[in-house]
């Protein structure tokens, strides 16, 4: 059997034979109803919804942060400071004990 | 009266400026070709209405992109084809059927209507059958692809404004979806004939 000329021949046939284009009862009436229900949504609306939205994902980060650094055991090495406050004052203010150790 | 004689362009901006009601003439003006299009990609009813009430929703949220550069049935058209291509890709498990559900005129009938050039009525009807069915079973570009080119008789050009596909991918989803469908017809006549 010839496939090509098959294929050809019920092509010709789905070409002849177009689907209906009748539209339902009141439909456009539908449609409307279901426009009419969905609140027409301005941009204002969508910037407020997304912001809302990177708050809550900005809080939940937070949230896990503070239960990482409060659940994870602190390292008791000489290295790191028992306290993460102290740590960052002595980061921070290296500088200045070198520099008036040096002025002595 | 008077909103029928309003023109498209004085529709969608009014419809922009919130009066929704202006939305209802576009909805009755373009139904019949958004359900025509809808029922080449759907065989059910219920189907064809779900396409048909989520292209107009979306037209609806949408229509604030429509730029007016180009008419608004080109628009509605393209909004209704990728629809269309969302649900075949959405049901495409769905699609299971043998072939050997094609009621057939008599066993010979495929043979006859490939040798004669003007088949029966019945062999016809059989014919549309098959075809309805191999559509079926072709993956949703390739269905598309067959449809727009080969049974609308699209040029690639226009299928690749519709579907928004390059026009060497057309090209190249159309190879594949006939070496697809020829596939499809080998394996229906030797289910048939062996």
């Amino acid at each position: 059997m010839n496939l090509a000329q098959l294929e050809q021949k019920l092509f010709a046939i789905a070409r002849r034979h177009s689907p209906g284009a009748q539209v339902p009862y009141a439909f456009e009436k539908r449609i409307m109803a279901l426009i009419k229900n969905c609140s027409v949504v301005d941009k204002a609306t969508w910037w407020a919804r997304a912001l809302w939205r990177s708050a809550a994902a900005c809080v939940a980060l937070a949230l896990l942060l503070s239960a990482v650094s409060f659940f994870i055991p602190e390292k008791n090495t000489p290295a790191f400071s028992n306290d993460l406050s102290q740590a960052f004052e002595k980061t921070l203010l290296v500088a200045v004990d070198q520099d008036t150790e040096f002025s002595r | 009266m008077e909103r029928t004689q309003r023109t498209e362009a004085e529709l969608i901006a009014s419809v922009l400026k919130g009066d929704t009601a202006s939305f209802e003439p576009l909805i009755e003006k373009y139904s019949p070709r958004v359900f025509g299009t809808a029922r080449r990609y759907a065989r059910r009813e219920t189907e064809v209405d779900d396409i048909a009430q989520e292209v107009w929703l979306k037209a609806f949220q949408k229509l604030g992109s429509f730029r007016g550069d180009a008419p608004f049935e080109h628009w509605l058209m393209r909004l209704t084809l990728r629809t269309c291509y969302d649900f075949l890709r959405a049901h495409q498990r769905n699609r299971e059927s043998a072939f050997s559900e094609i009621s057939e005129p008599d066993s010979d009938w495929l043979e006859r209507f490939v040798s004669e050039t003007d088949p029966s009525r019945d062999d016809a009807e059989a014919a549309r059958q098959l075809i309805e069915q191999l559509m079926e079973k072709l993956s949703p570009a390739a269905r598309l692809v067959i449809t727009l080119l080969e049974i609308e008789d699209r040029p690639v050009k226009e299928i690749s404004k519709l579907t928004g596909w390059s026009v060497s991918l057309v090209k190249v989803r159309a190879f594949r979806a006939r070496a697809e469908m020829r596939k499809l017809l080998a394996k229906f006549a030797k289910e048939k004939y062996l």
